[in-house]
């Protein structure tokens, strides 16, 4: 029995020299800055100076700040237009990709591959194509069906909506994917039972595949929800400077924070913003433990 | 010897009969052809132009007339994007590396060992997870800075060493493997070391080529966090790099996509060599995520 116990505690202790570098890991580079933001928050600090006690100016300076309250806003676009259309199309290209035979593996790739390929790389190949005539492919391509020219990136109110467009272009073939694994873990005698019921095509979609799909579409949702609020490196290298201009119209929350931070060394209040961005993300990952747990009970 | 004919849809179970009987699914096939080449027209126009020369490149042909050779001739003899590129390979080789060896360490400790603090380490790496890396860049930018880490492979490597992510993945395979095969190693009197290394690592090697493919490409494809490390232009990585020289040259489009092409043809490499794990490591990820 003496002799076990040995064994257990010996090994036991080999489990914490395992554990010893990764767990020095995880406090210093993990844990410690996560607290250390929340602690820069309530500072002022430009990196020279050292940091000096603010209270809570910083989260009061955030409400008054028309460029955050943009940034806000534009995210919040992003992520209300960008998840809806993206997860609608790849539920489409999913649901009859699925059933196709021929050519399906290349087809699959093409859908594919945008997900794996460089943002940077394919920011600037979709910044080319928006150019006015006779430079950009999009109005070369309009201009010779009849079309006018478009401002696109120029503009406003079409900046935001092109920036969107390679973020939703990338993320397609990965939701894609998830969706098709999802339709074949649907068990076929499903089907059947419906068949023999008679049941139609959309019945079929509304009352046995969409139903049994949910898990994979809380997944989704939730992932891409995450993906267009953290939205960056196509905004930073589609607009000019990477200001997320015209006039901050394409400006998300996460570029707002690196200019606060990184063009204008106000720590504090870049903290301050990552907080508020942390906040949103928790609660969207909590909704998600809501409707998975929803659902096993 | 010809085969049969690769039917348009997939016959095997009912409801795709049922679909296939209709005439309809022609039509859908046709759309869904359509739609993979306008997902790649990106793609085959950026490497397309990248050949071209100046005075094609606003011509809307794909395949260039004169296909030449100048424009990466150019970037490597006159621009940095050579030495980008090795930053690149480095950096995100390392990592790849280091994730491996931690992550699958973690999490066969986590799978295989009992003691005491076991499920609080686990829960304490998985909530690691719901950190947004953006909550986490003020502070190891100072931190860089004060360690001097700043324009350096370890700056820019430093905060992927480990990943909460692959730490789970590893332990749910490990999970996997029986404990017989463990036992009997120890009784063979191998070190605990030896028998991760030898006995269980072997065992779980789809999981460990998943992790690495995308920790590799999550790497190469990498930007906030190396824009932020990096500003002495020797030590960007190629996303940087490209970022900064399409910048200055927003008129030479055959050079960005020179430039664009190079950082994303090793992704394209990757990705035809590994075709079927990446796919069963993404539908993998997402299951177990």
């Amino acid at each position: 029995m003496g002799d076990f116990l040995t064994i257990e505690r010996k090994l036991a202790i080999q489990a914490w020299i395992f554990l010893a570098v990764p767990i020095v890991f995880f406090g210093v580079i993990r844990f410690y800055p996560a607290f250390e933001s929340f602690a820069i928050a309530f500072t002022e600090w430009n990196l020279l100076s050292p940091p000096r006690y603010a209270g809570l100016s910083n989260f009061s300076r955030l409400l008054n700040d028309p460029v955050f309250w943009i940034a806000f806003k534009n995210t919040f676009i992003y992520l209300a237009v960008g998840a809806p259309v993206s997860l609608v199309i790849a539920f489409v290209v999913a649901y009859y990709l699925d059933q196709v035979r021929f050519a399906h593996g290349l087809i699959r790739a093409c859908y594919f591959i945008p997900h794996l390929t460089s943002t940077v790389a394919m920011a600037w190949v979709w910044r080319w194509f928006y150019q006015p005539p006779p430079v950009g492919l999009f109005n070369n391509l309009l201009n010779a069906v009849g079309f006018d020219t478009q401002p696109f990136l120029r503009s406003t109110f079409q900046a935001l909506p092109a920036a969107l467009a390679p973020a939703i272009w990338a993320g397609l073939g990965f939701q894609i994917v998830l969706f098709m694994a999802g339709l074949r873990a649907i068990p076929s005698s499903y089907y059947e039972a419906a068949r023999i019921d008679g049941a139609g095509r959309w019945m079929v979609l509304r009352e046995i595949t969409l139903p049994l799909l949910r898990p994979t579409i809380v997944f989704l949702v939730v992932i891409s929800s995450i993906g267009f609020l953290r939205i960056f490196d196509t905004v930073y290298n589609m607009t000019d400077n990477g200001a997320g201009g015209p006039l901050n119209s394409t400006k998300p929350l996460v570029l707002y924070i690196y200019e606060t931070a990184f063009r204008s060394y106000q720590m504090g209040y870049a903290a301050a913003q990552t907080i508020v961005l942390f906040l949103i993300l928790l609660v969207i990952s909590l909704v998600q433990l809501r409707l998975m747990r929803t659902r096993t009970s | 010897m010809p085969g049969p004919a690769t039917p348009l849809f997939d016959a095997e179970r009912p409801w795709r009969v049922a679909l296939a009987e209709r005439p309809g699914l022609v039509v859908a096939w046709t759309l869904l052809a359509i739609g993979a080449i306008v997902m790649m027209t990106p793609l085959a126009y950026m490497i397309g132009t990248s050949f071209k020369a100046p005075h094609e490149v606003y011509e809307i042909n794909l395949i260039p007339h004169e296909p030449t050779f100048e424009n990466y001739i150019f970037i490597f003899e006159k621009t940095r994007f050579g030495l980008w590129f090795v930053n690149s390979v480095v950096t995100s080789a390392l990592v790849t590396i280091s994730v491996l060896f931690f992550d699958a360490l973690i999490g066969y400790t986590l799978a295989k060992f009992e003691f005491r603090g076991r499920e609080f380490v686990f829960i304490a790496i998985l909530s690691t997870l719901m950190i947004p890396t953006e909550m986490l860049i003020v502070p190891w930018y100072v931190m860089a800075k004060n360690f001097g880490w700043l324009n350096s492979y370890w700056g820019i490597m430093f905060p992927g060493l480990m990943t909460g992510f692959g730490v789970f993945l590893m332990r749910q395979f490990f999970m996997g493997v029986p404990d017989d095969y463990i036992h009997a190693a120890r009784i063979d009197g191998l070190s605990e070391f030896k028998i991760w290394w030898k006995v269980a690592l072997p065992l779980v090697t789809p999981a460990l080529s998943a992790l690495g493919i995308f920790t590799f490409l999550g790497n190469w494809t990498a930007f906030l966090w190396p824009l932020i490390v990096t500003n002495d232009r020797a030590l960007y990585t190629l996303p940087v790099g490209l970022a900064s020289f399409s910048g200055e040259n927003l008129t030479d489009w055959e050079l960005v996509m020179a430039g664009a092409t190079i950082a994303t043809l090793p992704t394209l490499v990757v990705f035809i060599v590994f075709q079927r794990y990446i796919i069963r490591g993404v539908v993998l990820a997402g299951l177990k995520g």
